[in-house]
């Protein structure tokens, strides 16, 4: 017996001592590495396809101009962060941020901010010359109380209409041409639907709807009234606002049935396959085109209806974290992220375009050729589906008042949530 | 003195480790998401918090899209239970009955259990596809090409809470049925036969037998499944959100709720969604266990 116990006791105090163990591991991982050698620590959802290798792509700059360091991959997949961001959440909780990680540019960063997370990076703006090398417009959309916390490493454009021409010609609609209104626009869906296409707009869920209406709400309010409903300056509740919500009520009775169910590129499929005759999504499509092999003749492309003129944009961008490990390999990825080089080693694989207004047209396929001359001719505004215009909580709020209107629609209830899912933060 | 160390000290011993990570991982961190939810810790911001009482509770209760999702969950878990509890039982009736080849059968209704809540989600997400008619996929194209076009319908994308819920409840039974099909052949067969042949003899008609004789020796079988069925349904996230995504409103229940409000570092509210879950599940377990405990206590 006495034996017995003796082992038992030994036995668990072995136990308590393995837990201990545990626990005194996980305090001395982390941080404590990266300080002794010059690891830099990149935080990125970019971990396969155009995005990995426009990330492979800026590695490379960065290992020829900052030889003194090393870039650590610490990427999280899932489309647009959306795991990503959890797990940022945690280690920033636990204050172990990593050298930089990436974020929409824009709005997204407030939480970040408001957290103390993130340091102000004006200077290194005017250190590397990047107050002059991107557009004043750009800028002055990443400025938050006259500070600037983050680079941007691309810029994509959120307004753009997919259309597939040879659906179109079935009810004599001119491909080329944009139609020049939201009117005009369902005016041709009508016939479209005469002609026997069922749904004309191919749409798929959640951010998709969400780039819909602000699509509507640019064209119907104007570039200025747009920008002023998520700083706002314009009311939510205002007649206009109403107007366009009625529009897209009235473009959603032409989507598929099965919006909620598909992804952007199930709804691409569909104007690829003929189904559908448009669909409204960012311009990483024309990356997905070109990868899928599609010919350029078999589709066209232009700014949503009753936008043209505005580019509409948002951006991923890098940060400086608070009590980062190494500031100073962390600021010498910045400097990668804002150059001319790195920016079009990234760009040139990611399918986006240089945040510079510097970059040369010539290197970049043709779509892009088109939105870098848009870029530096057009008003620019944010998206709000894509962080540069609303924070993580408006975004869900506002996600959930469309889903919640795409089953069962009524607009009054949607401008009130809408409304209040700016109030919040 | 010393003797009775020696009595109770071994056990103890053996029971620490476990008593400190429980206590620890679980009822500490119970105590610590309950304070969290009676602060004001909206955002990441460290820093000291302060305690608002029960605000953030007065406000859940005050709000739609809260309100939505516990009534969805409710719906949710009385089309899961009610359907989980039909199928396993006919499943084990059937098999109970003698079938050449049981243990076949046994397998393929118990197979759907091993696989993981989030992979049959994203194969579900497919399958319930709400296009109708020519572009029918999934299950209502199944329903077209065997000529049952009147079963084709939008699942869970239009419709009243009802249908909504039932449709996302779907997958749930397919994947919990055999498990309470499982339960409930291993209480048949724990029933002595020399009761059915005493049944027989006294001329019982076989509904007889089973409605007076076998059922009700399966009611604490009965009962363990709903237990654990419903604490399931009420925890149930990863198959709802591979099928319908975070941010949908028509199907959200708490849980989802709690995730996509910690994505945006709302801790307090988040942390008093999970109690309000806990207190849920506990509405439903503890009256259980004292149950159980009651029950031991009498033999």
């Amino acid at each position: 017996m006495r034996g017995l116990s003796k082992t038992l006791a030994v036995l668990s105090a072995a136990g308590l001592l393995a837990v201990s163990a545990c626990g005194n591991s996980d305090d001395g991982g982390g941080g404590g590495d990266s300080a002794a050698s010059k690891d830099v620590t990149v935080f990125t959802w970019w971990a396969d396809g155009g995005e990995k290798a426009g990330l492979d792509g800026m590695v490379s700059v960065f290992n020829t101009d900052c030889k003194d360091f090393k870039f650590v991959n610490s990427a999280v997949a899932g489309g647009a962060g959306s795991n990503a961001k959890q797990v940022l959440a945690n280690d920033l909780q636990a204050g172990k941020p990593p050298s930089t990680f990436q974020a929409h540019a824009g709005a997204e960063l407030k939480d970040y901010i408001n957290a103390g997370q993130v340091d102000d990076v004006s200077q290194l703006y005017k250190d590397y010359g990047l107050d002059k090398a991107f557009p004043q417009n750009l800028i002055d959309n990443l400025t938050v109380d006259g500070k600037i916390y983050s680079i941007p490493a691309n810029i994509h454009r959120a307004n753009v209409v997919w259309a597939n021409p040879a659906v179109l010609k079935k009810a004599s609609i001119d491909g080329a041409k944009a139609p020049a209104s939201v009117d005009a626009w369902i005016a041709d869906m009508d016939k479209l639907k005469a002609a026997g296409v069922k749904a004309p707009l191919a749409i798929s869920k959640g951010f998709a709807q969400e780039m819909l209406v602000e699509a509507v709400l640019l064209a119907d309010l104007g570039a200025d009234k747009f920008s002023g409903l998520w700083d706002g300056k314009t009311d939510w509740a205002g007649a206009d606002v109403t107007a366009a919500l009625e529009k897209y009520k009235k473009l959603l009775t032409y989507t598929n049935a099965d919006r909620e169910a598909i992804d952007w590129p199930d709804a691409l499929q569909y104007v690829n396959k003929g189904q559908a005759g448009y669909t409204l999504m960012g311009d990483w499509v024309a990356a997905q085109q070109l990868a899928d092999k599609v010919p350029d003749s078999a589709y066209t492309y232009w700014p949503a209806p009753g936008t043209s003129g505005t580019f509409q944009f948002l951006a991923d961008s890098f940060t400086l974290p608070t009590n980062g490990a190494d500031p100073d390999g962390a600021k010498c990825w910045l400097k990668t992220v804002g150059s001319a080089e790195g920016q079009k080693a990234f760009n040139t694989k990611k399918g986006s375009i240089p945040a510079r207004s510097d970059a040369q047209p010539a290197d970049y396929p043709k779509y892009q050729q088109g939105a870098m001359a848009d870029w530096k001719s057009n008003k620019i505004v944010p998206s709000c589906a894509h962080g540069a215009a609303c924070t993580l909580g408006q975004n869900n709020d506002i996600l959930s008042a469309l889903s919640q209107f795409s089953g069962s629609p009524d607009v009054a209830k949607l401008q009130t949530a809408l409304g209040n899912a700016m109030k919040t933060s | 003195m010393h003797g009775r160390i020696r009595t109770w000290g071994p056990g103890a011993l053996v029971l620490l480790p476990t008593v400190l990570l429980l206590g620890y991982f679980v009822y500490g961190l119970i105590a610590w998401s309950f304070n969290t939810s009676l602060t004001d810790r909206h955002t990441a911001r460290k820093g000291p918090a302060h305690y608002v009482g029960f605000e953030n509770y007065v406000n859940l209760f005050g709000e739609d899209r809260f309100l939505n999702s516990l009534k969805n969950l409710g719906v949710l878990t009385v089309a899961f239970i009610v359907g989980t509890l039909i199928f396993g039982l006919l499943w084990a009736l059937l098999l109970e009955k003698g079938v050449t080849g049981e243990g076949v059968f046994r397998s393929i209704f118990l197979f759907p259990m091993a696989i993981s809540m989030i992979a049959s989600g994203v194969v579900w997400g497919w399958l319930l596809n709400p296009s109708q008619g020519d572009d029918a996929r999934g299950l209502n194209r199944l329903f077209a090409i065997l000529h049952l076009n009147f079963l084709e319908n939008p699942w869970w994308t239009a419709g009243s809470r009802w249908t909504t819920m039932a449709a996302i409840a779907l997958p749930a039974v397919w994947q919990m049925s055999g498990y309470i099909m499982a339960l409930f052949l291993a209480g048949f067969r724990g029933i002595p036969p020399e009761l059915r042949e005493a049944a027989r003899v006294d001329g019982a008609s076989e509904f007889k037998l089973y409605r007076y004789v076998l059922f009700p020796q399966l009611s604490p079988i009965a009962l363990s499944a709903l237990i654990i069925l419903g604490h399931i349904s009420l925890k149930l996230f990863d198959l709802i959100y591979a099928i319908t995504g975070p941010n949908q409103f028509r199907t959200e229940v708490p849980s989802i709720y709690m995730w996509n409000t910690l994505l945006r570092s709302d801790q307090a509210k988040a942390a008093a969604i999970a109690i309000v879950l806990l207190a849920c599940v506990a509405v439903l377990v503890i009256p259980y266990l004292s149950w159980t405990a009651r029950q031991e206590a009498k033999q």
